[in-house]
C-alpha cells in the first residue's frame, strides 16, 4: 500500500483517488443532482426525517398554545433541553466553518472535497439552534425585543446581559456562513446550469448562479471574496462558542461561572462538530459512491481532530475540578461532589466514558482508517457532547446555593419530541441537500486534479 | 315520599334541564309574593330565580368552553387550531352591544376611587373570634389582616383568617337554596319551617334538634336560649372534630367548674409546653401567644429571654423552637406530667419518666426533668406550663395543679368563664344526639354549620343515619354543598362572615361585632337569619337581629324590626363597630383553688411491639377540613413537612427504619377494626413507635379545589379515642403516592460542609461573641469593587427578619399571596416545582434526626444591590429603582428565566403556563387592583409590595410629610403574628429596621457572593439550660 507515501506529505498529497480528470468531477457530481435516479433509501430517510420534522411543527404549535410548561423546566432548573440543545447544535456547526474557514486560510486542499457539505451543516446545525432559544422563552412572541429595534419608547435591550450577545454571535454567525456557503457554490451553480438539460432547472442554477461565466475577472473576485469571508469566518469560530459559554460563566451559578469556559466550549464544539461531519460523511460516501472525493484520508484527519479536542475537552474537565477543589469554596466543592455522587451521577459517568474515555481509542490507526468504527466513536462522541451540555445546564442549576430551593429536571415528552424534531429538521434538509446541490465542490475539486497542477519549467 | 331513593337524585339531575317554562309564572308569583322578592332585576327569569339564569350566572362560560381549562388532548387541541383558522374571519361577523359606563352621580361617603377602606371585623375559627381588620377596594375585600387595637391580635393574624378572604369569593359555595337538590326559594323554604315550627310548638319541641359548631357568639347563644325556652323539649348540640372537650374537662377535676386559661407568655422566664402545641395557628389565642413569645425570645429585649422545654409526640413548630425538647409518645405525657407535678410539690403520687434503662428513672430523662424542675421552680411566679387540647383532661388537671404550685395564676396565668356558650361536652353533645336520631326521638334536625357526615366521630355513622326518613327533615345551612349537604333534604346556602352580622368572642372573651364588608353574593343566609326564620321573627333583617341583642342586653331595650335605636347606644355601638371590640365585655379574671386529688385516666391498650400510637390532629393548612377548598391554604406548605395537598402519615426515622418504609410509601392503618390508607412522610423528630395523621383531608365533596386531596383519617375516630389511638396496626402496602413538596432539601449540611445560610447560636455564644453570625461567612467590602459605588440618597428600603422570632406559621406567606394576587398552581405544578409564592418559609433540620432542632427561615426577594438577575436579563425586564427596590417590569418580560438562574436565592418564581384564572369572576373582585396580574410566560417575584410604597410616597408627597416609620408595612410584616419582619428606610438611622440591621446578630444571607442583600436576617438566639447544654454537648462529642 501506499502508506508510506503518505506520511511524507499529507497536505500535499492529492487528497482524491487515482485516474481523476476534469471530466469526471464534474460528470460525477453532477450526476447525482441531475441524472441519479432517486433511490429507495434516500426516499425512507427522507420519510423519516419529516415524520420527526411534522413532530416537531405538533412541538411547537402545543408549546406556543400553552407555554413553556409543558417541558419539564421550573425552578431551579429555568433551563433544560431547550439550551442544552441549542449549545449541543451550535458546537455542531462550528466544524463546518473551521473546515472552510480556517483549514481554507492554512491552505489544507484536503477540506476541498468536505467543505461544501460541512458548511451545509453548519447552516441547518445552526438553524435547529436557532430554534430554541427563541422557543424557550415564556413569551416567544416577543422575543424580538432582544434586538436592538429603535422604538418611540426609547427602550433597548440590555447589553450588559450575556444572551444579547448571543444574539448578535449566532446572528452574525449565521448570516456570515450562509453568505460564504452560497459565494462557495456559485461556480458549481454555473457548472448546474451549463450541465443541465432539463431548461427548468437549468432556469433556477442560471438564476443562482448569478450571471458566472468562469472568466478570469470572475475567479479573480471570487477568489478575493472567498478569502475575505474565509477570513471573517474564521474569528468566528473562536467567538461563537465563547458568547455561547458566556451564558454561563457570566452567571454566579456553581457549574458555570469558570474562566475555562471559552477554550473548553470552543474544544467542544469542534469535537463534536467533526464528530458529526463523520456521521454525514461515512454514509454519504458510501451512498454516492464518492469514496475517491471522501477518501480514508479525510476520515483519518478528521479522527485525530476528534482526538485533539477531545483530549483539550478532557483537559477542561480536569481544570474545573482542580479549581474547585483548589479554590476551596464550599459551593464549588459541592458541585464536584454533586456529580460525582448526586441524582445525576450516571449522567456524569456516561458523560466521562463517551467523550474521554471509548474515543481514546482514535490511537489506534487501524480504527481511525474503519469506517464503521468511526461512525459509532462518531454517535458516542455526540452523545457525549450532548451530555456534558446537560451537566452543564441542568446538573449545576438542579442544585445551587440555597439547599432548600433544591429541585430536579425530567424531561417531559415535548422536551423529546422537540429535541428529535430538530433531527427531523437537520436531516430533512440534509437529504434535500444532497441531492438538489453538489455536495462536493467542484469548482475546489478540480484544483486538485492532476491536470490541474501548474507545470512549471 | 320514599327519601331514599329521591336522595340520589340531585347529584344526577341538572338544574337547567328539569325547568318546564310552564312552572315560570308560577314561581314567578310566588317569588313576588314572599318577603325575599328583589328590588330591581335584569329579567323575568332572573325575577322567577330560573334555574337557567341562576346557572348562566354562576357558569361563567357557556357549557363546554370551560372544558378547555384542562389539559387539552391531541385531538381537541387539532380541532381547536383547526377551528381557530376556519373561524378567525368569523370575528368581524359579531356586533359588541353597546355598552355605556358612568361615573358615580352620587359618589358613596367616604369612598375614593382606587383607596381602600379598611373595616374591622372578626373571624371565627372553632368558636374563638379572631379579630381582623378588612381591607376592602370599592367595596370589595381584597385583603385580611390583624386588628392592632383588639389585644388577642395586635396586629398579628393567623394563616385562616387571612385566606377566608378566598373562602368568600369560592366559585363552589352554594349558591341558591336547594331542596333534594332542586332549587328552591327562600319564601318555600320558610313556609315549611312555619307549619313545622307550629307542630312542634305542640310537642315543646321535642322533635327539635339544633346542631351547631362551636358558639361563642353571644347573639346566636341568646337567640337558641330563646328557641329553647319557648320549646323546652327541644335541644342544642354542638361538634366539631377540633373540640376542647378536654380542656373543659381537665378544668371541672381540678377546679370543680370549666373554665378558659389565658397564657401571658410576655411575662414567662420558663415555659413548659406538654405536648402544647401553643405556637401553631389553630391554637386558640395564637397570634397573641406567637407575638407574646417572640417578644421574650430576644436576646437584646429589655427583659430577660425565656427558656421553653417541649415534650411532644409529634414534630411541631412549638417543639422546633424548643431549647430542650423531648420526644414522647402522646399517651406517656400524663404520666410525665404526674412525676412533675409531685416533683414540684404538688400532692400527686404516681407517674415517672419513662420506663426502663437509658430514658428510665436514673437515665436521661431523668436528668432532664430535674434540670427543668429545677428550672421552673427557679422561676416561680414567671414560668408557665401549657398543654394541648388532644391531652386528656387529667393531664389538663395535672397542668392546672403545677402552674398554681408554681405561682403563674394571676402572673403569666387568667382564669375566666369559658368562651364558648354552646355545650362544652361537645362528644357527649353529639353521642347524645345520635342515640336521639336512633330512637327515632328526632323529627327535625337544624345543622348550622359544620359537616358531621364527614367529621363526626366514625362509630356514630352519621351518614348512615342520613339516609332514609330516621329523620324525617333535615336542614343543613351551610356554605358548600359538601357531604353533608347532599344528606340532608334543605341546603340553605350560608353567608361567609364577611357578607353577614354576626358577634364572637375572641380567646380573651372580648367580644367582637362581625360586620359585613358587602352584600352576599349569592342571597346567602346567616345562622342568625336561620334562627329568628325558627323563632318566627323572619322581619327582623340580620344587622336587626345583632344590633338588637346588644340594645336589648346594654339598656334592656326591646326593639321591633326598622326600630331606630337612641342615639347613644348608637354613638357606642358605631364605636365599637370601629374598633373591632366592645370594650370592657372581656370576662374577669376568676381566682379558683385546685383540688388536687386528680385521678388518672383510664388505662388503656398499651403499645405492643409490632403496634403503633396513632395520633390524630387538626392539619395545620385545612384544619379539620372545614379550608379544603381553599387552594391558598391547599398550596400552603405545611410548616413542618412543607407538604402541599395532601396529609400523611407522619411518622419518626426510627420507625421508618424499623419498618423499612420510605417517604412515599402507601401503608394502611388498622386500629380496632376500622382502616385508613395514606402515604408515609418521614419527619425528623418525630417520636418512635408512633404516628401522626392530620384530619381534614380526602373530602368527597370539598369543590374543585378539595375534592379528592389527601386521604379521609375520620374513619379511625371514635368518640373515645379522638386523637390518640393506641395499638394500631401498619402495613406496607407495597405502592407509592408521590407527595407534593416544596422544599428540596431539609437541612443545610451539604457532604463537604454546612452552608451559613440560617444562622443561630446560644445564648452563652452570643453573650461571648456578639458577632458570631457575621464571622460565618464574610461579606466583601464595599471597596472592593470596580464601578461607583451607587448612593441611595432620598430613601433605600430595606428587611430585618429575626429567625430568633420566626415560628413558621406561614403568615407571611398567605398574606403575601393574597396582597400580591399570587396564583394556586396545584398538585401537579408543586410536583413540578412551580409554586408561585414570593415568600416562603424555609424550615432547616440540625443535629439527630430522632430529635433535632430546626430553624425558620422566611426567603423574600432579597433586593439585593448588586442583583445578579438584573445584569443577565437581556431585555431589561428587571431593573433597580432609585429608592434601591430590584423592580420587575411584567410588561417587558420575555420570558428566558435567565434571571431565576442566576438568582441564588431561588425567590424568582416564573408563570411556565396561565397559572392565574382570568375567567372566573369571582377572583376579579377578590384581586387587589393595585398588583398586576401576571399572565402566562412572564416572571414575577416580591416587590417589597412596592404598590404600598408607591401609596405611601403619593401621600407623603401630596401631604409634603416624611414616610412615618412603621406606617408603610409589607404585607408579609403585617401578617406576622411574631412581629419577625420588620421593614423600612434603612437611610432614616432611626427606624426600626436601621436599628436592627445594626445590630450584631445581623447578616446578609450568601452576602459572601457580594450580593449585598437588602433583606437581612438575625441571626437565631437559642437560650438552653446550660446544666442540659453541658450534657448534650459532652454526648455529641
Amino acid at each position: 500500500m501506499a502508506q508510506t507515501v503518505e506520511r511524507v506529505s499529507l497536505a500535499r498529497e492529492n487528497p482524491i483517488g487515482p485516474g481523476h480528470g476534469l471530466g469526471s468531477v464534474t460528470d460525477k457530481i453532477t450526476d447525482i443532482i441531475l441524472r441519479r435516479p432517486i433511490g429507495l433509501g434516500w426516499v425512507l430517510g427522507l420519510l423519516t426525517a419529516l415524520g420527526l420534522l411534522g413532530a416537531l411543527h405538533l412541538a411547537i404549535g402545543y408549546l406556543l398554545y400553552r407555554g413553556t410548561g409543558i417541558w419539564g423546566v421550573n425552578i431551579p432548573v429555568g433551563w433544560g433541553f431547550a439550551i442544552v440543545n441549542f449549545v449541543w447544535w451550535i458546537g455542531i456547526g462550528h466544524a463546518g466553518t473551521l473546515i472552510s474557514a480556517i483549514l481554507c486560510l492554512l491552505r489544507q486542499p484536503w477540506r476541498n472535497s468536505i467543505n461544501r457539505f460541512a458548511e451545509a451543516m453548519t447552516i441547518f446545525a445552526v438553524m435547529c439552534a436557532g430554534l430554541f432559544p427563541l422557543l424557550h422563552t415564556g413569551r416567544p412572541w416577543l422575543a424580538y425585543w432582544m434586538f436592538p429595534l429603535p422604538n418611540s419608547m426609547g427602550v433597548w435591550p440590555q447589553f450588559r446581559s450575556p444572551l444579547i450577545w448571543d444574539v448578535f454571535a449566532v446572528s452574525t454567525y449565521a448570516t456570515i456562513s450562509i453568505v460564504f456557503w452560497f459565494v462557495g457554490l456559485i461556480p458549481d451553480l454555473a457548472t448546474l446550469r451549463d450541465t443541465a438539460k432539463n431548461p427548468v432547472i437549468r432556469g433556477l442554477f442560471g438564476a443562482l448562479a448569478m450571471g458566472w461565466t468562469g472568466s478570469a475577472r470572475h475567479w479573480k473576485r471570487y477568489e478575493s471574496a472567498y478569502l475575505l469571508l474565509a477570513g471573517l469566518s474564521t474569528p468566528l469560530v473562536l467567538s461563537v462558542h465563547t458568547v455561547v459559554s458566556f451564558d454561563f460563566a457570566v452567571g454566579i451559578v456553581p457549574g458555570w461561572h469558570t474562566t475555562i469556559f471559552p477554550p473548553y466550549f470552543v474544544a467542544g464544539a469542534i469535537y463534536s462538530g467533526f464528530a458529526m461531519v463523520l456521521v454525514l460523511a461515512i454514509p454519504i460516501r458510501a451512498a454516492y459512491g464518492v469514496s475517491d472525493f471522501i477518501t480514508e484520508k479525510h476520515l483519518d484527519f478528521a479522527a485525530k481532530v476528534m482526538l485533539a479536542t477531545g483530549l483539550i475537552v478532557g483537559y477542561g474537565y480536569l481544570m474545573e475540578f482542580f479549581t474547585a477543589l483548589y479554590g476551596g469554596a464550599q459551593y464549588d466543592r459541592f458541585l464536584v461532589w454533586n456529580r460525582l455522587h448526586g441524582p445525576y451521577q450516571l449522567a456524569y459517568i456516561g458523560l466521562l466514558m463517551t467523550n474521554i474515555v471509548i474515543p481514546q481509542v482514535l490511537w489506534i490507526k487501524k480504527i481511525r482508517l474503519q469506517p464503521i468504527f468511526l461512525f459509532l466513536i462518531s454517535c458516542v462522541v455526540l452523545v457525549g457532547m450532548w451530555l456534558e451540555r446537560f451537566i452543564i445546564v441542568v446538573v449545576s442549576l438542579s442544585r445551587d446555593f440555597v439547599t432548600s430551593s433544591w429541585g430536579s429536571y425530567v424531561p417531559t415528552i415535548w422536551d423529546w419530541m422537540t429535541y428529535a424534531g430538530t433531527l427531523g429538521l437537520f436531516f430533512t434538509l440534509m437529504f434535500l441537500f444532497v441531492r438538489v446541490l453538489p455536495m462536493i465542490n467542484m469548482a475546489e475539486m478540480k484544483t486538485l486534479v492532476p491536470e490541474a497542477e501548474v507545470h512549471h519549467a | 315520599m320514599d327519601s331514599e331513593t329521591t336522595m340520589s337524585k340531585p347529584e344526577a339531575v341538572c338544574p337547567g334541564k328539569q325547568d318546564d317554562p310552564k312552572v315560570k309564572l308560577v314561581q314567578l308569583q310566588e317569588h313576588l309574593a314572599g318577603d325575599d322578592a328583589p328590588e330591581y332585576w335584569r329579567s323575568l327569569e332572573e325575577l322567577a330565580g330560573s334555574a337557567e339564569f341562576r346557572e348562566s350566572m354562576h357558569r361563567e362560560f357557556p357549557k363546554g368552553a370551560s372544558e378547555w381549562l384542562d389539559d387539552v388532548s391531541r385531538r381537541g387541541f387539532m380541532k381547536l387550531m383547526g377551528a381557530s383558522v376556519a373561524l378567525a374571519g368569523l370575528t368581524a361577523c359579531t356586533k359588541q352591544p353597546t355598552e355605556y359606563i358612568v361615573p358615580y352621580v352620587r359618589q358613596p361617603e367616604e369612598l375614593i376611587p382606587g383607596r381602600p377602606l379598611y373595616f374591622a371585623s372578626a373571624m371565627t375559627l372553632g368558636g374563638y373570634a379572631n379579630p381582623v381588620l378588612v381591607e376592602a377596594h370599592e367595596y370589595r375585600p381584597t385583603h385580611i389582616e390583624g386588628n392592632p387595637d383588639h389585644p388577642a391580635s395586635l396586629g398579628g393574624v393567623n394563616i385562616f383568617a387571612q385566606a377566608s378572604l378566598l373562602d368568600m369569593y369560592d366559585p363552589d359555595r352554594a349558591q341558591y337554596i336547594t331542596y333534594l337538590g332542586q332549587q328552591r326559594s327562600w319564601s318555600a323554604f320558610t313556609t315549611e319551617i312555619r307549619g313545622l315550627m307550629n307542630a312542634q310548638k305542640a310537642l315543646k319541641g321535642a322533635g327539635l334538634r339544633i346542631l351547631t359548631q362551636t358558639i361563642s357568639s353571644p347573639t346566636l347563644a341568646a337567640q337558641i336560649k330563646a328557641l329553647l325556652e319557648q320549646m323546652p323539649e327541644a335541644k342544642w348540640h354542638a361538634w366539631e372534630p377540633g373540640n376542647r372537650d378536654n380542656v373543659y374537662a381537665g378544668a371541672q377535676m381540678a377546679f370543680g367548674q370549666p373554665v378558659e386559661t389565658q397564657y401571658h407568655f410576655d411575662k414567662a422566664d420558663v415555659i413548659l409546653s406538654l405536648d402544647g402545641d401553643f405556637l401553631s395557628a389553630d391554637f386558640p389565642g395564637f397570634t397573641r401567644y406567637a407575638r407574646d413569645f417572640a417578644k421574650r425570645r430576644n436576646p437584646d429585649g429589655e427583659a430577660k429571654m425565656n427558656r421553653l422545654y417541649v415534650m411532644e409526640s409529634g414534630a411541631t413548630p412549638t417543639g422546633m423552637k424548643a431549647d430542650h425538647r423531648l420526644p414522647v409518645l402522646a399517651s406517656q405525657v400524663e404520666g410525665y406530667a404526674r412525676a412533675l407535678a409531685a416533683a414540684l410539690g404538688v400532692g400527686v403520687s404516681g407517674g415517672s419518666f419513662g420506663e426502663n434503662g437509658k430514658n428510665g428513672e436514673n437515665g436521661e430523662n431523668a436528668k432532664w426533668a430535674s434540670a427543668l424542675v429545677a428550672d421552673l421552680k427557679a422561676a416561680h411566679g414567671a414560668a408557665v406550663v401549657v398543654t394541648g387540647d388532644h391531652q386528656p383532661a387529667a393531664v389538663h388537671a395535672l397542668v392546672h395543679a403545677i402552674n398554681g404550685a408554681l405561682g403563674a395564676v394571676g402572673s403569666t396565668i387568667t382564669y375566666t368563664d369559658p368562651v364558648p356558650a354552646s355545650p362544652l361536652n361537645q362528644t357527649g353533645s353529639i353521642y347524645e344526639l345520635s342515640r336521639d336520631i336512633k330512637d327515632g326521638k328526632v323529627d327535625a334536625l337544624f345543622i348550622l354549620g359544620g359537616n358531621p357526615v364527614f367529621d363526626a366521630p366514625s362509630n356514630m355513622d352519621f351518614a348512615g343515619m342520613f339516609k332514609g326518613d330516621r329523620v324525617p327533615l333535615r336542614v343543613y345551612l351551610g356554605s358548600h354543598s359538601n357531604e353533608t349537604a347532599v344528606l340532608c333534604q334543605w341546603h340553605v346556602n350560608e353567608s361567609h362572615f364577611l357578607e353577614a352580622w354576626s358577634d364572637a368572642r375572641a380567646y380573651d372573651g372580648t367580644v367582637s361585632v362581625v360586620q359585613p364588608l358587602i352584600e352576599p353574593l349569592y342571597e346567602s343566609r346567616s345562622p342568625h337569619e336561620m334562627l329568628a326564620v325558627l323563632m318566627g321573627q323572619a322581619g327582623f333583617t340580620g344587622p336587626e337581629i345583632v344590633k338588637f341583642h346588644w340594645l336589648k342586653e346594654k339598656t334592656g331595650k326591646v326593639a321591633a324590626p326598622g326600630d331606630a335605636v337612641p342615639a347613644d347606644f348608637e354613638a357606642t355601638w358605631r364605636k365599637s363597630l370601629h374598633d373591632g371590640m366592645m370594650a370592657g365585655s372581656a370576662p374577669a379574671p376568676k381566682v379558683l383553688a385546685v383540688k388536687t386529688a386528680i385521678a388518672a385516666s383510664a388505662e388503656q391498650v398499651a403499645v405492643g411491639a409490632d403496634t403503633v400510637e396513632v395520633n390524630l390532629r387538626r392539619d395545620p393548612c385545612v384544619y379539620d377540613g372545614r379550608f379544603s377548598n381553599n387552594g391558598w391554604l391547599q398550596e400552603l406548605p405545611s410548616p413542618m413537612t412543607k407538604l402541599t395537598w395532601d396529609n400523611a402519615v407522619v411518622m419518626g426515622p426510627a420507625l421508618a427504619k424499623q419498618l423499612g418504609i420510605e417517604t412515599n410509601d402507601v401503608v394502611s392503618i388498622e386500629a380496632d377494626g376500622r382502616y385508613a390508607t395514606g402515604a408515609v412522610w418521614v419527619q425528623a423528630g418525630h417520636s418512635d413507635k408512633s404516628v401522626t395523621l392530620n384530619f381534614g383531608y380526602g373530602r368527597e365533596r370539598a369543590g374543585r379545589t378539595g375534592t379528592g386531596a389527601g386521604f379521609n383519617v375520620f374513619p379511625l375516630r371514635t368518640h373515645d379515642a379522638q386523637w390518640t389511638i393506641r395499638g394500631a396496626k401498619l402495613v406496607k402496602k407495597g405502592d407509592t403516592f408521590k407527595l407534593a413538596t416544596t422544599q428540596g432539601q431539609q437541612s443545610i449540611e451539604t457532604p463537604v460542609g454546612t452552608r451559613p445560610l440560617a444562622r443561630e447560636g446560644t445564648l452563652a455564644e452570643y453573650k461571648q461573641n456578639p458577632k458570631f453570625a457575621g464571622e460565618m461567612a464574610e461579606a466583601p467590602s464595599r471597596d472592593n469593587t470596580l464601578y461607583a459605588n451607587v448612593e441611595y440618597k432620598d430613601r433605600s428600603w430595606g428587611m430585618a427578619i429575626d429567625l430568633g422570632a420566626c415560628i413558621g406559621c406561614n403568615g407571611c406567606v398567605v398574606a403575601c399571596q393574597s396582597e400580591n394576587n399570587i396564583a394556586v398552581v396545584g398538585k401537579d405544578q408543586v410536583l413540578r416545582g412551580r409554586y408561585m409564592h414570593w415568600i416562603r418559609v424555609d424550615t432547616y433540620y440540625q443535629g439527630d434526626r430522632n430529635n433535632p432542632k430546626a430553624m425558620y427561615q422566611p426567603v423574600p426577594c432579597m433586593q439585593c444591590e448588586n442583583a445578579p438577575c438584573e445584569q443577565v436579563c437581556p431585555v431589561g425586564a428587571t431593573a433597580h429603582s432609585t429608592e434601591g427596590l430590584n423592580d420587575m417590569v411584567y410588561n417587558r418580560c420575555v420570558g428566558t428565566r435567565y434571571c431565576s438562574n442566576n438568582c441564588p436565592y431561588k425567590v424568582r418564581r416564573f408563570n411556565f403556563l396561565r397559572f392565574q384564572d382570568l375567567d372566573t369572576p369571582q377572583f376579579k373582585l377578590m384581586r387587589n387592583p393595585n398588583v398586576t396580574v401576571r399572565t402566562r410566560g412572564v416572571m414575577e417575584k416580591c416587590t417589597y409590595c412596592v404598590q404600598r410604597i408607591n401609596q405611601a410616597r403619593m401621600e407623603s408627597e401630596k401631604a409634603d410629610t416624611p414616610i412615618v416609620d412603621g406606617t408603610l408595612k409589607t404585607a408579609c410584616q403585617q401578617g406576622c403574628p411574631a412581629d419577625a419582619i420588620v421593614f423600612g428606610d434603612i437611610n432614616d438611622k432611626n427606624s426600626r429596621v436601621a436599628k436592627l440591621k445594626a445590630n450584631e446578630r445581623n447578616y446578609g444571607m450568601l452576602a459572601d457572593l457580594n450580593t449585598r442583600p437588602r433583606t437581612t436576617y438575625l441571626a437565631a438566639v437559642r437560650n438552653p439550660n446550660p446544666e442540659l447544654e453541658s450534657n448534650e454537648q459532652a454526648e455529641r462529642s
